[in-house]
C-alpha cells in the first residue's frame, strides 16, 4: 500500500452514530483479581484496532469478552447493536456476526479442513451441503491452500492451519472478525504468510480487533492501536503517533522492551 | 524367558566394564534373527542356560500333559442305558489323566439354551446367530449410518419375536424358561446399548455449569450406584423393587435385572466418558462456541467424537467387564450361560466334571470378550491414522 493509499485510510472519517462494538465500562474479576478496569472503547464499523500489552494485561480477556468466552461483572458490552447479556438468542447472534482466530488454530483434528470449513454454515446457518463447500473452497483459495481441502489438520504446517482457522472464521460470512495474538504460537517463518492473509483481509473492509505484538502489521493496516497495560486501556491512537510519540511511560518502557525483543 | 534373560547379564557383567556389552547388544540383535536373539538373550551364560532349559523343561513337560489330558486320553462319549441314563463309567475311570469331553456332548445344548423347550431349541440357536450378526455389522464402519439404527431395531424386534414364539405358528415361551446363551446376550446387548447413551448424558450432566440441579442428580446418581455392589442392585431389583410396585403389577424378573445392570453399568462408563470430556483441549470448546454452534451441536459434532476416541480402551474395559458380570444375574436364579452350565452339573452321572464345563464356558466368555479387544485395538488405529500427525 503506498504513503498515499495510507493517507486516504487515515482520514476517512467513522459514523459515530453506529459502532461495531462498544464497551462501556467493562469490569472483570477473577475471584479477587481485578483483571478489566473500567475498560471503554467503541469499535466503528470497518475500523481496525490492535491491541498490544504485556502480558496479563488483560487484552486476550478483553476481546474475548467481546464474543463472550469471557463474561464480564459489570458494565455493558454492545456488538452490532445487541447487547452481551445471559439472553442466549442474543449470544447466538453475536456469535453469528463475529469470527474469531484464536492463538492455538484450535481447528478440529477430527475432521478435514473443508469439514472444519462447512461445520458452522451447515449447521448454523443452515446451508446447503454443496453451497458450503463451495464457499469454503472461495475461502481456501483465498488463504491460498485449496490443494489442502481432504486433508487432516495435524498434516499441515502451524502456518497453514492458522490461514484455515482465518478461512473458517470467514466462512460464516461475519461482520467483525477477532484475533487473539493469532501468530505468537508460530514459527518465526509462518508468520509472514499469516500476517499477509490478515492484511488482504484488512483490505478488503472488515471490521477487526487484533491483539498482537507485530507492530509492522500495527502500523501497516491499523487505524488505532490501543495498549492495555494491568487491566486498564491506557493510550490509544494512530499507529505512528503511539510508536513515534508515546505519550506515557507505560507504553514507552513496552514498545522499548518490544524493539528490544526484535 | 526374556525375563529371565534381562536379568542376567547383570551378575555377568558386574566386574567388567558395562560398556562392551552394550556395543555388542546394540550390534547383535540387528545381525542374526531368532537365533542370535536367543543365544543372546537366553543362553548368554550358564545361569541364564540353566533357567531356560528348567523353564523349557516344565512347559514341555505341562503342554504334553495338557495334550493328554485334553484329546488323547479324552473320553469323547459314552454309551447310554435303555432309559436314556449316561453311563459315565468310562469318564470315571479316566478321571486325573482324561478329560470328560462326554458330558459337553451329552449337555451343550442345555448349556447354551437351559431349559428352553428341547424342540423349540433352533429358536434361541437363530437368535444367538442374529446377535453375532448384530455384532459384526455394527463394527463395520461401513453401516455407521443412520439405517443401522433400524437393522438394530427389526434385529431385536426378530429376536424377540423368536424368544417370546406365540404367534406365525410358534409356540409360546415364557420367560421364565429362557436360558443360556442367549440370556447373557440379551443382558449384555441390552445392557451396553441402553447404558452407553445414559453414561453419555450423565457425564455431560455431571460437568454442566449452568445446571446445577442436573449436575447435582448426575453426581448423586453416579456415587450411589457406584457405592454399592451389583449383586445388592440385582437383589434390590428382584426382592425389593416388587414390594414397592402396586398390586398386580408385575415386571418380570429378567427386565428387572436388566435395568439393575443398564443402571450399574451407566454410572462406570459415565466416569470413563468424563474423563474422555476433560481431556479435550479447552480451545475446543471455545472454537465451536466462536462459530455459533449451539450446545448440542457443539457436543455432537465436535466433543463427543473426540471425547470417546480418547477413551476407546478404558470404555472396551468396562464393557469386557460389564459383559462377564452378567453373570452374576444366576444369583437372583436367572438361567444365564454361567447358571446353565452349573444345572448341567447337578446331574448325579456328571457332578463330577466341572473342571470339562467351566473350560468349556471360559472359552465362550473368552471368545466374546477376546473379539471386543481385537476389534477396539483396530478401532483406535484406524480413527487415530487420520488425526495423526
Amino acid at each position: 500500500m503506498s504513503q498515499s493509499q495510507t493517507a486516504e485510510r487515515r482520514a476517512r472519517p467513522f459514523p459515530p452514530e453506529a459502532p461495531a462494538i462498544v464497551l462501556d465500562h467493562v469490569n472483570k474479576w477473577y475471584g479477587t483479581m481485578h483483571v478489566l478496569r473500567d475498560v471503554s472503547m467503541n469499535v466503528a464499523q470497518k475500523e481496525r484496532v490492535v491491541v498490544c500489552g504485556p502480558s496479563g494485561s488483560g487484552k486476550s480477556t478483553m476481546i474475548r469478552c467481546i464474543n463472550r468466552l469471557e463474561i464480564h461483572q459489570e458494565g455493558r458490552i454492545v456488538v452490532d447493536g445487541t447487547e452481551l447479556s445471559d439472553d442466549l438468542r442474543a449470544l447466538d447472534t453475536i456469535r453469528r456476526e463475529v469470527g474469531m482466530v484464536f492463538q492455538s488454530f484450535n481447528l478440529f483434528p477430527h475432521l478435514t479442513i473443508l469439514q472444519n470449513l462447512t461445520l458452522a454454515p451447515i449447521w448454523v446457518r443452515k446451508m446447503p451441503k454443496a453451497e458450503a463447500e463451495e464457499l469454503a473452497m472461495n475461502y481456501l483459495r483465498r488463504v491460498k491452500i485449496p490443494e489442502q481441502a481432504n486433508k487432516y489438520p495435524g498434516q499441515l504446517s502451524g502456518g497453514q492451519q492458522q490461514r484455515v482457522a482465518i478461512a473458517r472464521a470467514l466462512c460464516m460470512k461475519p461482520k467483525i472478525m477477532l484475533f487473539d495474538e493469532p501468530t505468537s504460537a508460530l514459527d518465526p517463518e509462518m508468520i509472514k504468510e499469516v500476517l499477509d492473509t490478515m492484511i488482504e483481509l484488512a483490505e478488503s473492509g472488515m471490521t477487526m480487533v487484533c491483539v498482537t505484538h507485530e507492530m509492522g502489521f500495527a502500523r501497516r493496516v491499523a487505524d488505532r492501536v490501543v495498549f492495555m497495560d494491568r487491566g486498564e486501556i491506557v493510550e490509544s491512537g494512530t499507529p505512528e503517533r503511539m510508536f513515534e510519540h508515546p505519550e506515557t511511560d507505560r507504553l514507552k518502557g513496552f514498545l522499548s522492551q518490544i524493539l528490544r525483543g526484535h | 524367558m526374556s525375563g529371565t534373560a534381562q536379568i542376567d547379564p547383570v551378575p555377568a557383567t558386574a566386574g567388567a566394564t558395562p560398556a562392551p556389552v552394550i556395543e555388542e547388544r546394540r550390534h547383535a540383535a540387528p545381525a542374526g534373527g531368532p537365533w542370535a536373539w536367543a543365544r543372546l538373550n537366553l543362553f548368554g551364560s550358564w545361569w541364564s542356560t540353566a533357567v531356560t532349559l528348567g523353564l523349557g523343561a516344565l512347559i514341555v513337560l505341562w503342554g504334553v500333559r495338557l495334550v493328554e489330558w485334553a484329546f488323547i486320553n479324552a473320553v469323547w462319549s459314552v454309551p447310554y442305558n435303555a432309559s436314556g441314563q449316561p453311563q459315565t463309567a468310562a469318564c470315571q475311570e479316566a478321571r486325573g489323566v482324561g478329560a470328560c469331553w462326554a458330558i459337553i456332548t451329552d449337555k451343550y445344548r442345555l448349556i447354551l439354551f437351559g431349559r428352553y423347550p428341547y424342540e423349540e431349541q433352533w429358536r434361541p440357536a437363530i437368535c444367538i446367530a442374529l446377535f453375532i450378526g448384530l455384532y459384526v455389522v455394527s463394527a463395520m464402519r461401513r453401516f455407521w449410518r443412520r439405517e443401522l439404527v433400524l437393522i438394530w431395531l427389526v434385529t431385536l424386534a426378530v429376536i424377540g419375536l423368536l424368544m417370546w414364539g406365540g404367534v406365525l405358528g410358534l409356540a409360546f415361551v415364557p420367560q421364565d424358561s429362557w436360558g443360556g446363551l442367549p440370556i447373557t446376550l440379551i443382558l449384555a446387548t441390552f445392557g451396553l446399548a441402553f447404558s452407553f447413551p445414559l453414561s453419555i448424558l450423565v457425564a455431560l450432566g455431571r460437568r454442566s455449569t449452568k445446571l446445577p440441579a442436573v449436575k447435582l442428580l448426575c453426581v448423586l446418581y453416579v456415587e450411589l450406584i457406584r457405592g454399592v455392589p451389583l449383586i445388592s442392585l440385582l437383589f434390590m431389583a428382584s426382592v425389593m423393587f416388587p414390594l414397592f410396585m402396586p398390586e398386580g403389577v408385575n415386571i418380570d424378573k429378567v427386565l428387572r435385572a436388566q435395568i439393575a445392570i443398564i443402571l450399574f453399568a451407566a454410572a462406570y462408563l459415565a466416569e470413563v466418558v468424563r474423563g474422555g470430556l476433560q481431556a479435550l483441549p479447552k480451545g475446543q470448546y471455545e472454537a465451536a462456541d466462536a462459530l455459533g454452534l449451539t450446545y448440542w451441536q457443539k457436543t455432537g459434532k465436535i466433543v463427543l467424537p473426540q471425547a470417546l476416541r480418547l477413551v476407546i480402551p478404558p470404555l472396551v474395559n468396562t464393557f469386557i467387564g460389564f459383559f462377564k458380570d452378567t453373570s452374576l444375574v444366576l444369583i437372583i436364579g436367572i438361567f444365564d450361560l454361567l447358571l446353565s452350565g452349573k444345572i448341567a452339573l447337578s446331574e448325579p452321572a456328571w457332578q463330577s466334571f466341572s473342571t470339562e464345563i467351566y473350560i468349556v464356558l471360559a472359552v465362550i466368555y473368552f471368545a466374546f470378550c477376546f473379539a471386543m479387544s481385537k476389534y477396539s485395538r483396530g478401532l483406535e488405529r484406524e480413527l487415530g491414522r487420520a488425526t495423526r500427525r
